[in-house]
Order: C-alpha cells, then structure tokens, then sequence
C-alpha cells in the first residue's frame, strides 16, 4: 500500500488544437466556491488580496489570485500561487461560506484566433469582444456540462469544469477546433 | 435558440441555461397548520395552467443560479417580462390594464 497518495492531474498529458486553436490543460490550482451576502464583500476583499467584483460577467485579479463572478452572492476564486485561499476567507470574520473545490475542478487553457469559435462548438454565449471583453466570465454550458468560462486575453480562454468531465470537454474542444477558422 | 432574459446577469442567455420552476407568486399560507385539507390542497396542487399570458418562475440554473419571474405568453411561447425574485406581480408590458385582474 502507498504510503502517501499522489496528486494525480486528470488531463496530465493532454494536447490538441490545431493551428488556429491551442488547447493544453492548465496546472493545477487551489480554488474555491466563496458565498457571501453584500455586507461581507468589502472585508472578504481585504483579507483575499482582490476586489470581489460586484457585475455580472466580471472578475478581478491580483497576483496569483482570481475572483470570478458567477452569481450575486457567488464567487470562483481561483489561486495559481500558494493557496491560503480559506484561510483567508476565515480571517476575515465576516459570515460567509468558502469550500475548498481545488480538486473538484480542472481547466482548460484555449488559445489562438480560432478559440471562440471552437468553444462556440458546444457554449451558447455570445464571445464576441463586445458581448464578452477581456476578463469577462461565466458559468455557463459546454456541450452536455456545465464550465465556468474566462476570458484571459483577446484570443485566449480558461474553461474551468468539473475533473470527471475533464475528458469530455478536452474531446469535445479537440474536435470542435478542427471546425474552427 | 429560445433567449431568455436573467435580471440578475443583465441580458439575454441561452434557454439551454434555464429550467422553468412553476408558477410564480404562490404564496404559502401564514396560518399553513391551521387551514382546512381543501385549502391545503389548493395551495399545494392545484395550478391554474394558464393558455396565453402566465406568470411563471425560471430558474438561470446553469448560470448565474438564481431564481425569478417571468411573464410568459404559453401559446406563443414569447416572453414578455423577467424582473427579480421577490418583487410583486408586474403588469403586462404593454397591456392597458392587468391581464385577469390578479394581484397578488
């Protein structure tokens, strides 16, 4: 019987795309699923290094760290750094609820001119850059499941989605950029 | 694709994110231990099924999560209005006066 358990990254080794649309799974990351009423935002903010952002469809960052809005009192907070992200959230004092998904989730990172039209295989959101501008997000649906989606660049996405369904939207992306300009 | 109106994400998603949750406004009844089976029975079964304009609640469930309402012609299948959860029955855009005469 192993002695320790290992970290086992569910899309290690992935890689896809075509010319037009790179797709490689992201690294892991500490994460979690933050609720909180709006008295709670502006200490939460304080403790969590970022401003929590209050609009639909926004998100912020600071250092390793992102919030992503996905509803009116609910946050993905993801951390590629060192992590501390409950901790954090505790010591603010303020009544909130933060779970700790690091696991839960994995992501995709798409990138090149033709990654909106992939993701547009099987996400019915509009991605144009008026509708969906740099750092906007969304929980919303690829294909059969549902992602948290997030603009990091022009032509550049990180799909967060549950790791069960990790293999799905890697598949699903692949042949999906095959149709994309 | 049918666009559905979120008032809380501000603009119009894919009817694929949402899931219909029923009639909107029914109340459940203060003195809920006390009321007879019959008035139970209406405010727990029985629904009004409306053909035309119906006041429904929807769900953003793959977005946003939240519940609201909606003002949603059943025939046509046009929606009309969403505003937020909570807010009393709004009237009918556009229509000069309350559709049945509901207010509750």
């Amino acid at each position: 019987m192993a002695e320790l358990a290992t970290r086992a990254v569910p899309l290690a080794g992935a890689h896809g795309g075509t010319a037009s649309v790179r797709l490689k799974p992201a690294s892991s990351a500490h994460r979690i699923s933050l609720r909180a009423g709006e008295d709670a935002v502006s200490t939460l903010s304080t403790t969590l290094g970022l401003s929590l952002p209050t609009q639909p469809k926004t998100s912020a960052s600071s250092g390793s760290r992102t919030a992503l809005w996905l509803g009116p009192d609910e946050w993905l907070v993801i951390d590629e750094g060192e992590g501390g992200l409950v901790e954090a959230a505790r010591s603010s004092g303020a009544v909130h609820s933060a779970t700790d998904v690091s696991h839960r989730n994995t992501a995709i990172l798409i990138e090149g001119p033709g990654s909106s039209d992939a993701l547009n295989g099987g996400c019915p959101l509009d991605l144009s850059l008026k509708a969906f501008p740099v750092g906007s997000c969304a929980r919303t649906l690829f294909g059969k499941i549902e992602v948290v989606l997030l603009r990091t660049g022009e032509q550049s996405f990180r799909l967060e989605c549950w790791r069960s369904f990790s293999e799905y939207a890697f598949g699903l992306l692949r042949e999906a950029a095959l149709d994309a300009e | 694709m049918l666009l559905i109106h979120c008032p809380y994400c501000g603009e119009s998603r894919s009817e694929l994110e949402f899931r219909w949750a029923g009639e909107a406004h029914i109340a459940r009844p203060e003195n809920i231990a006390e009321i007879s089976d019959e008035a139970f029975a209406e405010y727990f079964f029985i629904r009004d099924n409306t053909k035309g304009i119906a006041w429904e609640r929807w769900r953003h469930i793959h977005g946003c999560g939240r519940f609201f309402n909606t003002i949603r012609d059943t025939v046509s299948d046009k929606f009309l209005l969403s505003y937020k959860a909570g807010l009393a029955r709004q009237p009918v855009p556009g229509a000069s006066e309350p559709v049945e005469g509901d207010a509750a």
